[in-house]
């Protein structure tokens, strides 16, 4: 076994001398090839195919050979995929998606190959991580505020249920965000989290659903990997629901309210502009609402007019930037003071991306 | 509605809801394994039902045509596992895995195109038409398959004890060389009954995608069929046993969800595991060391 690995590590560090040393690549000022990688399956209606649809735009660009990969595990598998990229398509530049690919999977590739760009989707990049790594991420809970807010109007029942896969920071800003939206029409309102377990488990994400239905909740919405189970369930058990991802308006006719969205080409388009303009990739790239990285669907007819107008206010209100979802005081669901008076946390805050707590409102438990 | 009447209605709802692939594919494979073969590949048949069923209702507009296609397509798939395993020196065990893995292979190649799509869906028998409380009237609203399920049960409990037919599989299972000494035709019935039940494996792939959750992606299964061919053994190989085995299974996965909604938020992870502690301790229970496990067919290849 010992000595299959060292053989085997050995060849790679070998191919990887004779790569860069040897010159096989010359700098092929002509056409750069990107690597795309998927966690899940590219059309599954949302996380992955919000990636995968801006990776086609992208492709119809000049000068840009993409190749791609779904399904690749958080695993070791990410970097086989990232080698064989690098190694036999000649990409130069890497945007590896999903969050567990980040550490140590990336960072350890992208010491091997200093001579390739690495960008990552949600990671939290650091000036001590290598510098041709950077992570890129938008502020979709933004989104899920204005998600909340909707839901707080087509509410009756006052309880809305929130399907999520794993209680990560982003998750947990995401129910944070959609409870205080929501709460911000009425104080008396509450939001039951149910966590299934993992990204994609259609079953357990039916089954929660119709599990939040019994119990009186009247409009849902999700953070998994593919909402399309969640949204379609909803819509048969008569339920409102709130999109996240992409668009899901088509799967729900009538109870889709509106939903958060990412944007995804807005970032991939500036990143190819540096890169073919022979500029250094920015490291860490954030953005929101403002800057075109998240949008909102278009509303459906179950938003009253009234819910509009305010949620159009508030709106406005973000792509001014400087909007904090987030500020105290702010107490968590066990009572705890989380984040003082006077403080608030914008968009931009790195505090959000740490996140470790339900707000007050939410029924549910991280662990 | 308590706390305790809602992790009820729900586990009713689950067990409704959730065992019908369980009970389907248990239900198959307690076929196959009567006449003396395993077939692990029923997960790659599920699976392969569950697309073939979606994009045939997608394209003819008929779910019940969907139905029938996620049979064939399963009998089909089925009749490969009989035949390669009808060849000398061919292990089931290994070529169910391949079959396995050729059944999504196939089913995920192919059914990129309907994941997308909205395909009609199954309708539903609105048993709870008597209820006032949405839970129960939504619990109760049961899918026609669920029963198709329990008949095939019965059936199959009655083919094996009373008819001509189940009698040879049932020789066919226990012992090769009665079979032989009565001119039975080992192959060609052992064939059958991987075909036929991998039709019903097959027809608990369509419900998954034509019923519940409804909806067709590559996620769909997460291990069902697997889990279904080791519910065979927890049901010792009868028809009937499968039924509660299959309801036992669902009512158990609902328990995570459920518990959730009702304040039990600690641990859900544990609760999630609940269906595979329910097999295990039920396992640990009823086996005896130093035997073969009671009603094991006899010439299962796990079992020599």
């Amino acid at each position: 076994m010992l000595s299959r690995r060292s053989l085997l590590s050995g060849a790679a560090a070998g191919g990887a001398a004779l790569t860069l040393g040897g010159g096989l690549r010359p700098a092929q000022a002509a056409t750069l090839t990107i690597g795309f990688i998927y966690v899940g399956p590219k059309d599954d209606y949302g996380y992955n195919q919000a990636h995968a649809e801006a990776a086609a735009m992208l492709k119809k660009m000049p000068g840009v050979k993409i190749v791609e990969e779904e399904k690749v595990p958080e695993t070791d598998d990410v970097e086989k995929t990232m080698e064989s990229m690098i190694q036999l398509d000649g990409a130069s530049l890497l945007f590896p998606t999903s969050f567990g690919y980040f550490d140590p999977y990336m960072l350890r590739t992208a010491k091997k190959y200093k001579k390739v760009q690495f960008r990552h989707c949600g990671g939290l990049w650091t000036d001590k991580d290598p510098m041709n790594t950077g992570s890129y991420f938008g502020y979709i809970g933004m989104g899920m505020y204005l998600n909340g807010i909707a839901a707080g109007y087509a509410s009756k029942s006052k309880k809305l249920g929130f399907v999520a896969a794993k209680p990560i920071p982003q998750v947990l800003l995401n129910i944070n965000s959609f409870t205080l939206g929501a709460r911000s029409v009425n104080p008396g309102i509450t939001t039951q989290v149910i966590f299934t377990g993992d990204w994609s488990m259609p079953v357990k994400e039916a089954e929660a659903t119709n599990s939040l239905a019994d119990q009186g909740v009247d409009v849902v919405t999700m953070h998994v990997d593919g909402p399309k189970v969640v949204v379609e369930t909803a819509e048969r058990r008569g339920m409102y629901v709130c999109g996240y991802h992409a668009n899901q308006a088509a799967l729900a006719p009538k109870g889709y309210l509106t939903g958060a969205e990412w944007n995804w080409i807005t970032v991939y388009k500036m990143f190819l502009a540096d890169a073919q303009g022979g500029k250094a990739l920015p490291n860490f790239v954030r953005g929101g609402l403002a800057e075109g990285f998240v949008k909102m669907s278009p509303y459906g007819p179950a938003v009253s007019a009234e819910a509009r107008k305010h949620i159009d206010a508030i709106k406005a209100e973000m792509m001014k930037g400087g909007f904090a979802v987030i500020k105290g005081p702010l107490k968590d669901n066990k009572g705890a003071l989380v984040v003082p008076a006077g403080t608030a946390y914008p968009e931009t805050a790195i505090q959000l991306e740490s996140m470790n707590y339900l707000t007050e409102g939410v029924l549910g438990s991280i662990s | 509605m308590g706390a305790l009447e809602t992790v009820t209605v729900a586990m009713v709802a689950g067990a409704l809801r959730v065992s019908t692939p369980f009970l389907f594919v248990s239900l198959g494979e307690c076929l196959t394994e009567r006449s003396g073969r395993i077939n692990l590949g029923n997960e790659g048949v599920l699976v392969l039902g569950a697309m073939v069923a979606y994009a045939t209702s997608y394209h003819t507009g008929n779910p019940w045509l969907g139905v029938v296609a996620g049979a064939i397509a399963g009998a089909l798939l089925g009749a490969v596992h009989g035949g390669v395993c009808s060849l000398a020196r061919v292990n089931d065990v290994a070529m169910g895995i391949a079959i396995m893995l050729a059944g999504t292979g196939i089913a995920f190649f192919f059914g990129k195109p309907y994941v997308q799509p909205v395909a009609p869906q199954l309708p539903r028998l609105p048993l709870g038409f008597w209820a006032s409380a949405p839970p129960v009237k939504s619990a109760l609203s049961v899918s026609p398959l669920f029963f198709i399920g329990l008949a095939a049960a019965f059936a199959m409990h009655w083919f094996f004890r009373a008819t001509r037919m189940g009698l040879r599989v049932r020789i066919v299972g226990d012992s090769a060389d009665a079979a032989r000494a009565l001119g039975l035709s080992i192959d060609r019935i052992r064939l059958f009954a991987t075909a036929a039940g991998s039709a019903l494996a097959g027809i608990g792939g369509a419900f998954l995608s034509l019923s519940y959750p409804g909806s067709w992606n590559e996620g769909l299964s997460s291990g069902q069929g697997l889990m279904a061919v080791a519910l065979v053994v927890f049901a010792r190989w009868n028809p009937l046993n499968c039924v509660i085995a299959a309801l036992i299974f669902g009512a158990a996965g609902a328990l995570g969800p459920s518990l959730q909604t009702v304040g039990v938020t600690k641990g859900y992870y544990l609760f999630y595991a609940a269906p595979y502690v329910v097999t295990l301790v039920i396992l640990a229970a009823t086996v005896r060391p130093g035997r073969a496990l009671r009603g094991m067919p006899g010439e299962l290849s796990i079992g020599r």
